[in-house]
């Protein structure tokens, strides 16, 4: 099965066109064929999974590779790269976009596009799946473009209001922006890896110094732009809450759990070009580590200003991204590819959560919630168990994931970066606590009549809570199955990350501060002891007010376009008013003179005289030799034996 | 005998004859200068014969002779013609070809 | 030899002299004399080239027949007898200067070509070696010829008929 991997792809690729084409006219509209093609490819994600754990240790990954065509000596091609990374992003990519797909049927009931939404969503999985199965740098390209071109329509979907349409530009103009970054860097590290595309090689190169450091350093920091833009890290981030505009289904499985991740999964793939052009083993602080740091912060700072559910939420995702990131900044690999496994599923669960709750309150906002616990219970139970486990507390998925995240900062030499963590899961646990406080607790605010959701939204939130609750015990201390299933390997170079040994007195530390969160939050919110406080004390207040500007970077932004690319546009539009289409009038203009003097000049003087001297010349001469014909025999006679003669002597004379 | 006298007398009664054909105003003068040519192909003929030591020069002489008798029988019937309808055969005054 | 020589002389010069004044006389009659003159000088000349029988026939059919034929069209055309009518065209000059380029080409080429060859001995021909020659090698011109004759003498009553 894991040379076949290729299929994967594959199916949901078939049935988005099948959904296209033939969604409207069939019963379900087109859903069926999506759940039946996830289905599958969750199956085979899961037989490529039991394939790869049951392979002899050493495993070594699945590396197949055909030509499409040759040019100049570069080999363009489709292939498969099947390891434990891989296996890991095919189970949660088709788990998670079939539970979507299964829940959307109750979300987008009665839809204005509901068809044309279930094939988006296969084509989105198609293309994340072709992403996280390809062996070299421009097939990643292709799914990355295609995710991205995805996630635009989703965003999009309602976009007859204009805050939608907004929203999905704002997303997709921010993600190119570090698409530059993503394509020089491709095609840096072509040039410096010998021509190729081929991401072993591109590893092993980088690795075992086949590329400067000096190379590999722009390589990679030109990568990570692409990486900050996709994976939403400082200060590309802007466009993640805007995202939210899109319907919840598209924000859990996009936005949460798999297109962001991307980036992630990008480091994570390509780690021998980071590792050795940031020289994370050296310590201390690189690009990568401080980025997701300062993520992190900022992030989790927002997520307590934010009235909408989902903006919590993506305020959340951004944060967690950023533990993603920095954990890769500091060494700690499989720590964060194990954290974006576990975030994957309570973050889906949260985001399917506040679906629920937004199609039982119609609306987005906590303000109008409240007291929700009483009347939708399945979704407070299933919330609370993704709150838990996204703050990180034991026994939950979160608190096993986040907890080697600190101990590779720990013990990697990267201490700022453990502040920085330790701080990150104070803020999760509170602002969390504050979410739930307003949604579930007090007395309802709002004016309708919450109800439960639908079976297929409600059993999709239940599934969803079992990974939330376990995935953690994949690598709990002692099982470590993760931990072997999922390694860093390249073929030809000694294994340099290190495992480290499970701290229980990290472990204990950030179980405490997690708690100190939630406690300090309750007494904001439950008890009111600490109530009002932002309005207090002026200092908190220009806080608050920069927090709810989010940092003025949306201006900044807005200033920037203005300012450089308004001018540059109106220069451009200038250039080619006056001077291209000058160029091109004045190639028209000359082109018609020179016709109305070959006209006038040629034509009518030249060759008409030409011509008409022709039959002139004809009249003439034939009004001459007309005096010739007299009628008289006698004369023709004359002329018969002169010319005789005259031949006659001619010959004569010449022989 | 030289050959030649023969040839040059046929030559010299063969231009008479075209002088004839060109200068003369009457249609039967001219078929007359027209017997005078063809007598003189005819000494040219007889003269290669017996240069020759041939029979075939006499042979064609006499086709030569009949055809020149068929030919004036039609000319003159012609001019008789031209005459019938203008009671005029000078040449110079037949000049409906003209262009 | 001198004999022919001599022979030769007296016929080309009256013939010479006959055919000048066929091409100048003013009188269509006396034409028609100097023709019969030229015509027997031929049948001479033929006669002293050892060929009887062509001479013979030249005789019978042009003096005879064709110059009887002229002399009819002559009469029957009203050509004016008496010698005031103008016979002669404007293209004289022009007709003269061609006869004698003409002349000077044909004598040109022939002394050039002959230069002084002689005439040598001649096996006279009996007329059975004609008739051999005719009825033998050339019976297809013999009877083209006639059929010729049959259509000229068609062609010449059915244009001459008066209806």
């Amino acid at each position: 099965m894991l040379d076949n991997a290729w299929l994967i792809p594959l199916i949901p690729a078939l049935s988005f066109l099948v959904i296209l084409f033939f969604g409207k006219r069939l019963p379900k509209k087109g859903a069926e064929v999506g759940i039946a093609a996830l289905g599958a490819a969750f199956v085979l994600s899961l037989l490529v999974a039991l394939d790869w754990i049951g392979e002899h240790v050493p495993r070594h990954a699945v590396h197949k590779h055909t030509t499409w065509f040759e040019l100049g000596g570069i080999d363009f091609g489709a292939g498969i790269h099947v390891d434990g990374l891989t296996v890991m992003m095919l189970v949660v990519v088709t788990f998670i976009s079939l539970m979507v797909h299964v829940y959307s049927t109750g979300y987008m009931h009665g839809d204005r596009r509901y068809t044309y939404f279930f094939a988006a969503l296969s084509l989105f999985t198609a293309a994340m799946l072709l992403l996280v199965v390809s062996d070299n740098t421009l097939q990643l390209m292709i799914g990355w473009e295609l995710v991205g071109l995805c996630s635009f329509m989703l965003i999009g979907h309602w976009w007859e209001e204009g805050v939608n349409s907004g929203a999905a530009i704002k997303a997709f103009i921010t993600t190119r922006t570090g698409d530059i970054g993503l394509m020089t860097g491709i095609i840096v590290l072509f040039f410096a890896a010998g021509r190729t595309f081929d991401i072993e090689v591109l590893n092993r190169e980088a690795l075992t110094g086949g590329i400067g450091h000096g190379t590999l350093l722009v390589g990679a920091s030109l990568l990570f732009l692409g990486v900050m833009g996709k994976s939403a890290q400082f200060p590309l981030h802007v466009w993640l809450p805007d995202a939210m505009a899109g319907p919840t289904p598209v924000s859990a499985l996009i936005h949460a759990a798999t297109m962001v991740v991307a980036g992630v999964y990008l480091i994570a793939r390509l780690y021998g070009v980071f590792f050795a052009g940031f020289s994370i083993e050296a310590g201390g602080i690189n690009l990568v580590a401080i980025i997701g740091a300062i993520t992190v912060i900022i992030a989790a700072l927002l997520a307590f200003v934010q009235d909408d559910v989902k903006k919590v939420l993506a305020y959340s995702t951004v944060s967690q991204l950023g533990y993603m990131v920095m954990a890769l900044g500091v060494g700690a690999w499989t720590a964060a590819v194990f954290h974006l496994f576990t975030h994957a599923f309570f973050k889906a669960l949260l985001f399917l959560g506040s679906g629920s709750l937004i199609h039982a309150v119609h609306s987005n906002n906590m303000s109008e919630m409240g007291g929700l616990r009483k009347f939708m219970p399945t979704t407070f139970w299933t919330f609370m168990v993704g709150s838990v486990a996204l703050a990180g507390i034991f026994p939950l998925a979160g608190f096993w994931s986040k907890d080697e995240i600190l101990l590779g900062a720990a013990e990697n030499g990267f201490p700022l970066m453990l502040v920085v963590g330790l701080a990150g899961a104070f803020m999760t646990a509170a602002y969390m606590t504050r979410a739930c406080y307003l949604i579930f607790a007090g007395e309802y605010r709002g004016h309708g009549h919450p109800h439960e959701s639908p079976p297929s939204m409600a059993w999709t939130l239940r599934i969803l809570a079992v990974p939330a609750v376990l995935a953690g015990l994949l690598n709990a201390p002692g099982i470590l199955l993760f931990n072997g299933w999922v390694e860093f390997e390249v073929e030809g170079v000694e294994h340099f990350l290190h495992h480290h040994d499970f701290d229980p007195v990290l472990a204990v530390g950030s179980l405490g501060i997690a708690v100190l969160g939630i406690a300090v939050a309750s007494a904001y919110y439950f008890r009111g002891a600490l109530n009002g406080l932002s309005e207090r004390l002026p200092f908190l207040q220009v806080g608050h007010r920069i927090l709810v500007h989010k940092y003025y970077l949306d201006d900044l932004f807005l200033a920037i376009v203005r300012g450089i690319q308004y001018p540059i546009a109106r220069a451009a539009y200038w250039v080619n008013q006056n001077v291209l289409d000058g160029v091109v009038n004045g190639v028209g203009k000359g082109a018609q003179r020179t016709a109305q003097v070959v006209y006038d000049v040629i034509d009518q003087r030249m060759i008409d005289g030409v011509v008409n001297g022709t039959g002139l010349s004809a009249e003439e001469g034939g009004s001459i030799l007309r005096h010739l014909q007299t009628g008289r025999v006698q004369h023709y006679a004359a002329l018969l034996f002169g010319a005789v003669a005259v031949l006659a002597m001619g010959l004569v004379v010449l022989t | 005998m030289y050959l030649n006298q023969f040839l040059l007398l046929a030559a010299v009664l063969f231009c008479l004859g075209v002088y004839g054909v060109l200068s003369r105003k009457n249609a039967v003068l001219v078929l007359m200068s027209i017997e005078l040519m063809l007598n003189a192909v005819n000494i040219n003929l007889i003269a290669f014969g017996a240069f020759r030591d041939n029979v075939i020069g006499q042979v064609f002489s006499l086709f030569v002779i009949t055809i020149a008798a068929a030919e004036v029988g039609v000319g003159l019937a012609i001019v008789l013609l031209i005459f019938r309808n203008r009671a005029d055969i000078d040449l110079d005054k037949l000049a409906q070809m003209k262009g | 030899m001198v004999a022919q020589n001599v022979v030769f002389g007296i016929l080309a010069v009256v013939m010479v002299a006959a055919a000048f004044r066929l091409v100048t006389t003013q009188n269509v009659v006396r034409a028609a004399l100097f023709l019969a003159i030229v015509l027997a000088g031929a049948a001479g000349l033929y006669i002293l080239l050892a060929a009887e029988f062509v001479a013979w026939v030249q005789v019978l059919v042009y003096i005879g027949a064709v110059v009887v034929l002229l002399l009819f069209g002559v009469m029957l055309t009203r050509a004016p007898i008496g010698r005031d009518a103008d016979l002669d065209n404007d293209q004289r000059l022009l007709g003269a200067l061609v006869a004698l380029f003409l002349l000077g080409a044909l004598g040109a080429v022939l002394l050039d070509a002959f230069g002084a060859q002689k005439v040598g001995d001649i096996t006279i021909r009996r007329t059975a070696e004609v008739s051999d020659s005719i009825f033998g090698d050339f019976v297809v011109p013999f009877e083209v010829a006639s059929i010729l004759l049959l259509s000229a003498l068609v062609g010449a009553v059915a244009l001459a008929r008066r209806d």
